[in-house]
């Protein structure tokens, strides 16, 4: 069957969306939305439950694209530890609770004319590209775990492993930063005693 | 399901982070920024893989390196702006300006660290009256 008769019979349409299609455009809404409240709150604390929405709602687009893998990883990894990472560090770093004014910097409006200009010229460029393309998704799952974890332990075993020395490289290097260093508080204090 | 809608959606989130990362003081703003812009494009990984139906699945595996590499990046970058925090008393980008031209006229009055670069007598006269305080 040609591509162009597959097509035909198939039935793809831009003015009769499936309920894959419809389910994505929601929670893609919803996401977006998060992002968005993520970047612009004035709450330090609330930019970082709102970035919770925003990766959850990610990690269901991917349980839509039938990467199920993908999808826990990102809810383990992303919404598990790297917003509590976050909160952490806003609260090491004395986040004051309330609306803090000063949240924004002074560029502002050319952040927003370059956000505002990439998206246009992206989105222009991504739907001119992609306007005939389908994502095939009933022809069974892509990203299973048996899939995922039988392509990623035979044919990518050296750059995982690569990246689990990079990983204990970067715990590493995180627990060097952040260890109070003992000899400048000793030359300090000797400068005190002077 | 149509390419169009992961990828304009991916396209919008990396916006969202571009407007963050440009337009936050905070440092940890920033890193949010930098998550959101990430997650943008492990959703197109993903969705350019599922379409491809690659055999390899080297979209799935590199959304899955790209994932743990963001994981350490965040760890690194926490680590650093509490170090700033602790030497500095301030995470804000905007009052990190030691490498920045000298204004020529006059000081900002805005930017009160221009006088003190990083480990100087008046950054820990500071911290030890912190400390002693």
């Amino acid at each position: 069957m040609s591509p162009a008769l597959h097509l035909a019979a198939t039935g793809h349409g831009f003015l009769s969306p499936t309920g894959v299609e419809i389910a994505f455009l929601l929670v893609g809404i919803a996401t977006l939305g998060a992002a968005v409240l993520t970047v612009t709150t004035k709450q330090l604390v609330h930019a970082a439950l709102w970035l919770v929405v925003a990766l959850g709602g990610i990690a269901v687009e991917y349980l839509l694209l039938t990467a199920e893998f993908i999808a826990w990883v990102q809810v383990l990894i992303y919404v598990g530890s790297v917003v509590v990472l976050l909160l952490f560090g806003l609260m090491l770093t004395k986040a004051p609770i309330g609306p803090s004014p000063d949240a924004d910097s002074g560029n502002r409006p050319a952040a927003l004319a370059v956000a505002v200009a990439a998206a246009g010229l992206l989105v222009w460029v991504v739907v001119d590209a992609f306007r005939t393309t389908w994502i095939e998704l009933d022809k069974g799952v892509q990203g299973s775990t048996a899939a995922s974890g039988e392509s990623l332990f035979r044919h990518w075993v050296l750059p995982f492993e690569a990246l689990s020395v990079l990983l204990l490289a970067a715990l590493v290097g995180a627990i060097v930063l952040s260890r109070k260093t003992a000899e400048p508080r000793d030359a300090q204090s000797g400068k005190e005693k002077r | 399901m149509h390419l169009a809608y992961p990828a304009v959606l991916a396209v919008l989130l990396f916006c969202t982070g571009l407007y963050g990362v440009l337009a936050r003081r905070n440092a940890i703003l920033v890193l949010m920024s930098v998550e959101l812009m990430l997650n943008a494009v492990n959703l197109n990984l993903v969705a350019f893989d599922v379409w491809l139906r690659d055999t390899l699945h080297a979209g799935q595996a590199l959304t899955l390196f790209t994932i743990a590499i963001a994981a350490a990046e965040i760890g690194i970058g926490l680590a650093i702006v509490l170090l700033v925090h602790r030497n500095r008393g301030t995470a804000d980008v905007d009052k990190l300006r030691d490498l920045a031209d000298p204004p020529s006229d006059g000081q900002d009055p805005m930017d009160d660290s221009m006088a003190a670069p990083t480990d100087n007598d008046a950054d820990q006269a500071r911290r030890a009256r912190r400390q002693t305080a």
